[in-house]
């Protein structure tokens, strides 16, 4: 290469192919990034597909006439389905999400309108983060201590308030989130009408957050629908319909994923598949829902 | 140097200030306070009953906090403080006893963003006359209809009343804001840089809208455009670093300002 003087040739020349000045340790350095990016995403995408693969593949073999209709079936016996699970799992989740939804959007109100810039919001909230990633199995321990033992059975009660002592601090983050990106000229505006606090909040405020609010009861939603641990020391399960009063064991789908899953029975393994396919496919539906309110708010 | 043309153009044919008018604000000796910083000094100021005061002055000298205590809404905020007494018809409304609520029903405030409720445009300007009063629909509805009127909003909204107010455009908005304000029969509208978002025909509009509702309100708007201030109101007052410079009628402020400071900035010396 000629030697430049870079006070005379400080712009490149016409002719001189684009590119042709940046340095090619540079063109390598980028062309490895860029390759290891790709890498990655590969790796990442072929192991969940291959998850999902597997997943729906052994799924669909599991899937009967009578999966949906009949209970599930005792050890050596044939046939059977997982209706008593799937129901159990309905009623778990709803006690936990309606159990959580109050207590975390209220949570999350007081955090983003009440307490702003006190220290009992500052340590309500850390206190909420503790929690938010607290482990679950901790979460079925302390409720097994708080509810099991001292009525002396598991209940779906038990198993509904593990759940929703799970659901709750994402609720109160994703309420607290969503209510601080509502634009403070609007509560002034609230309040300058001669609004009380509480009709700015409840009229102005949590409209304006409605979707985002929603939202997040839709992740906890789809978070707790999928949760184990808890419920082993809570819910247990149960191998026949569970009483309608909730008391003993109630069957639902993890923990009955997680014994069949384990147990050397074919048809129970294939009922497992069965279930952990309809489980996932309930949480994407509710992962899409909760993308769709989002766009929907956006594109209001 | 006098006044520049295109600051004393406006002026010719609007009304006159009117200063033997009753006074409705009298603002004395306001000390305001941002936690240590004093954001207002020494502030006395009369307001006067139907008459548009204009409040000028460089970004920071206080003109917004000024307005801001005659509704205290400042005091949502723990850290803001006000020293001094303002007097609304004679009552002292710095007074802890006041009623905070009632007090923003008499004194209605228009902010510099557009703040439209999510809710219809209906429900926006029937939000303030539900907090207080429980009128039937029928006179609701004429609540509503009367006060879209006077915000020269009416034509264009009166077929879709239950769409979303976040629908209408930025200028709309504001009127939309300015009916939801004036629903509430205030005494006195507090406007905040209304026009500082809008472009020049919805500031045109917002404008001769002020010009109308002065028959009806005592008006205080905060103006970054001295064009502005010259052209809708009759009073003027200059600050500049939290202090009150000059206060008088508009046309002698801009024509023949008395301080050296008022005259710079009018004249596009500084700010």
């Amino acid at each position: 290469m000629d030697a430049v003087n870079p006070l005379t040739e400080a712009a490149p020349r016409g002719g001189a192919p684009i590119g042709s000045r940046v340095r090619p340790s540079r063109r390598l350095a980028d062309r490895t990034l860029r390759i290891a990016c790709l890498l990655a995403t590969i790796i990442g995408a072929v192991v969940l597909g291959s998850i999902l693969l597997m997943l729906i593949v052994e799924g669909l073999r599991g899937f009967s006439a009578t999966l949906l209709t009949q209970p599930t079936p005792g050890p050596g016996s044939e046939g059977g389905g997982i209706a008593n699970a799937v129901l159990g799992s309905l009623i778990l989740t709803l006690i936990g999400i309606v159990v959580a939804t109050p207590i975390g959007v209220m949570a999350g109100t007081y955090l983003a309108e009440y307490g702003r810039g006190s220290k009992l919001a500052d340590l309500i909230r850390f206190l909420n983060d503790v929690l938010l990633s607290a482990p679950s199995i901790l979460i079925g321990l302390f409720v097994y201590t708080l509810m099991v033992r001292p009525m002396g059975t598991y209940s779906g009660w038990a198993g509904g308030v593990a759940l929703a002592i799970i659901a709750t601090p994402v609720i109160v983050r994703t309420t607290e989130d969503m209510l601080r990106l509502v634009p403070g000229t609007l509560r002034e505006a609230g309040a300058a009408l001669g609004a009380p606090t509480s009709r700015v909040i409840m009229s102005v405020t949590w409209r304006a957050a409605s979707a985002g609010i929603v939202t997040g009861v839709i992740l906890a939603l789809a978070r707790i629908a999928g949760e184990t641990a808890p419920l082993l020391f809570t819910a247990l399960n149960n191998n026949s319909w569970f009483n309608a009063n909730l008391m003993g064991g109630v069957a639902n789908l993890p923990v009955m994923i997680y014994q069949f899953a384990l147990s050397p029975y074919p048809n129970w393994q294939s009922l497992a598949w069965a279930g952990a396919l309809l489980i996932t496919m309930a949480i994407l539906a509710l992962s899409v829902v909760a993308r769709l309110v989002i766009k929907t708010e956006r594109a209001r | 140097m006098s006044a520049s043309p295109a600051v004393s153009a406006p002026l010719s044919g609007r009304s006159q200030a009117n200063a033997s008018a009753p006074v409705r604000i009298a603002v004395k000796n306001l000390d305001f306070y941002y936690g240590t910083f004093h954001g207002l000094k020494n502030i006395n100021l009369n307001f006067h009953d139907r008459q548009v005061t204009a409040l000028i002055g460089p970004s920071g000298c206080g003109k917004s906090t000024l307005l801001r205590t005659f509704n205290r809404i400042y005091s949502l905020y723990p850290e803001q403080r006000a020293d001094g007494e303002i007097l609304l018809d004679g009552q002292n409304i710095l007074d802890p006893k006041v009623d905070l609520n009632e007090l923003r029903a008499r004194v209605g405030m228009v902010f510099q963003k557009p703040t439209p409720f999510p809710m219809s445009i209906y429900d926006n300007v029937a939000f303030g006359l539900r907090l207080y009063e429980r009128l039937p629909k029928a006179d609701l509805d004429l609540r509503v209809e009367e006060s879209l009127r006077k915000a020269a909003l009416w034509d264009e909204v009166k077929d879709k009343l239950k769409q979303s107010g976040m629908g209408l455009s930025g200028g709309q908005q504001q009127r939309l804001c300015i009916a939801r304000t004036v629903a509430q029969r205030p005494e006195v509208i507090l406007f905040d840089e209304p026009t500082s978002a809008l472009d020049p025909i919805s500031t045109g509009r917002i404008e001769e809208l002020i010009e109308q509702l002065r028959d009806e309100f005592t008006i205080a708007i905060v103006t970054h455009n001295m064009q502005q201030a010259a052209r809708i109101s009759q009073f003027t007052a200059f600050m500049y670093l939290g202090e009150l410079v000059e206060f008088g009628p508009t046309t002698r402020i801009f024509m023949n300002p008395e301080k050296r400071q008022t005259q710079d900035y009018i004249t596009g010396r500084f700010g």
